[in-house]
């Protein structure tokens, strides 16, 4: 990886809502995501040669082929990716490496994140963003059908208390602590024109204050499931050296999963981060304290703090105490993280939500974000799937 | 796959892997697949997660183990078992290594602490029995 791997040079990202007005098939809402991006990038349909996708709900077998003889593609490079909240960094890394090693020139990464229009026969209108909560464990002869369903270990937010409850026990960790993160990322998204929560800032009472779900997590510690959608338009170097915005090199990537359901993880709170960051920091050449902006996966507030222990940002155990003693936000922090707002502040939109991580780096790099933070040359971009279970860490850099 | 209870709440559809840890549960025998090498292990697979060896053998453990991590579900994130609100989830580290998920019960729930000693108990629902666990 490096300056020969693939740039991403234009994108899109759609304003995420909990309840879409405009349904859409897949294959509609990637063509629309297609032509906004690659005119983002000042770019010909006629360059690209690769698809990289999350499959389609409008055609579940041959999803690529579907895709490219819909949009007319003349396609080399072809990936479906299932890393859940780590699927759109895990497109990202793909992506770039299929320029490196030639399999092809140009990528189109998209991720639609609307509902289809409904059928014929069906009788309600469109409804909320709502994850079904067996997350494919009720399939016949799954594991997790057998051994968590029936004690309740559904959906994400009980897995990730679990992880909670265990590292406050050991550790320096408050609820107080992890509060802080999402007021920072509230803070933040009040300069994000497509944010969910813009206008509506938060305090460390409001989130001590909030319900509790699933102790120790709290309403707002929980992002909020929206519909949306982002594209990336990734390309060689030739090519990105003409696009008209500064081409973002993905410079080094990891990638790390040992589990699905957080009981059988080797440590419940050592995360796949840690391997996926070593790897991505190593490939790229570069040290943590180069990092000018970090865009790190929020699901919850205590995903945060676990992953900037474990990207190797501080010390093991003191993730808590690090959200909260430094300032995170855009506008003067001292250590700017998800300058967006993150997913707890934006919303968070299926795998777009998990792009939105790699859009607001990209256009941090690119010195057009909207809160913009001066200098940000090289930042630390991460996704995660499942329970703490599939890790993706990206080190992105502005050529 | 998951079937539904009499009452509503999701039930496990044991394979033929599998059956011999719910056979056990009915009578109140906590069972774990044993590997020559690699010793215990759950849930119930058809290989070693160690060693993918086939040479296994089922055995009664004890029973025993301590509270590994644990959540109180306020919401009901299974609308089948919102009835059952608020109701403990836990990790339960086993005496014998392996970690298994199973509801705390027996207990008040401002009680629960991680590193709490654990024992088995068990609850036929319909044809099924459920593993949990109780406060020793």
């Amino acid at each position: 990886m490096g300056k020969d791997a693939g740039a991403i040079i234009g994108l899109t990202e759609w304003t995420p809502k909990r309840v879409w007005d405009e349904p859409m098939f897949g294959m509609e809402a990637c063509a629309r995501l297609a032509a906004e991006a690659l005119e983002d990038a000042q770019m010909d349909k006629d360059e690209v040669d690769g698809l990289v996708i999350a499959g389609l709900q409008d055609s579940p077998m041959f999803a690529p082929s579907a895709l490219a003889e819909y949009l007319g593609i003349r396609s080399n490079f072809n990936e479906v990716v299932d890393l859940g909240g780590a699927t759109s960094c895990g497109m990202v890394w793909r992506a770039a490496a299929g320029i490196e090693v030639g399999a092809c020139d140009t990528v189109l990464v998209l991720t639609p994140s609307v509902p289809q229009p409904p059928k014929p026969e069906a009788r309600k209108g469109p409804g909320k963003m709502r994850m079904p909560p067996y997350l494919g464990g009720d399939a016949w002869g799954s594991p997790q059908g057998q051994h968590e369903i029936p004690s309740g270990l559904v959906a994400a937010t009980p897995g990730f208390a679990l992880a909670a409850s265990r590292y406050m026990a050991f550790h320096d960790c408050t609820q107080e602590m992890l509060a802080k993160v999402a007021v920072d990322a509230r803070h933040n998204a009040q300069s994000n024109p497509r944010a969910i929560f813009r206008g509506k800032p938060i305090t460390v009472d409001d989130v001590m204050n909030s319900r509790m779900v699933a102790d120790p997590l709290k309403l707002l510690e929980i992002v909020m499931p929206c519909f949306g959608g982002a594209a990336l338009v990734v390309t060689n170097k030739s090519r990105a050296q003409r696009a008209p915005h500064r081409p973002v090199y993905v410079s080094g990537h990891g990638e790390h999963l040992t589990h699905k359901s957080i009981t059988y993880a080797p440590d419940l709170i050592d995360t796949p981060v840690r391997i996926a960051s070593e790897r991505a920091f190593r490939m790229a050449g570069a040290e943590r304290e180069a990092v000018d902006l970090a865009s790190m996966y929020d699901c919850y507030t205590i995903t945060v703090a676990l992953t900037i222990e474990d990207a190797g940002f501080c010390p093991k155990g003191q993730g808590g105490r690090f959200v909260a003693e430094r300032d995170l936000t855009w506008d003067g922090g001292d250590w700017p993280l998800n300058t967006h707002g993150g997913q707890l502040g934006m919303g968070q939109a299926g795998n777009a939500g998990g792009m939105s991580h790699v859009t607001e780096a990209v256009r941090q790099i690119q010195g057009r974000g909207d809160g913009q933070v001066p200098g940000a040359e090289l930042a630390f971009v991460n996704g995660n799937g499942g329970i703490l279970s599939e890790m993706v860490a990206l080190i992105l850099e502005g050529a | 796959m998951v079937q539904f209870a009499s009452d509503g709440r999701p039930l496990p559809s044991p394979t033929p892997v599998s059956q011999p840890f719910f056979d056990g549960a009915r009578r109140r025998e906590l069972m774990l697949q044993r590997c020559p090498r690699d010793g215990f292990f759950h849930y119930p697979r058809s290989r070693c997660p160690d060693c993918l060896g086939d040479d296994w053998s089922w055995e009664k453990a004890s029973g025993r183990g301590e509270l590994h991590a644990f959540t109180i579900d306020r919401i009901g994130h299974d609308p089948a078992l919102s009835s059952r609100i608020p109701f403990a989830i836990g990790v339960v580290e086993l005496e014998e290594g392996p970690r298994m998920t199973a509801n705390i019960v027996g207990c008040e729930l401002e009680d629960l602490r991680v590193g709490m000693a654990l024992k088995v108990e068990f609850e036929d629902v319909d044809e099924t029995t459920l593993v949990r666990f109780t406060p020793r």
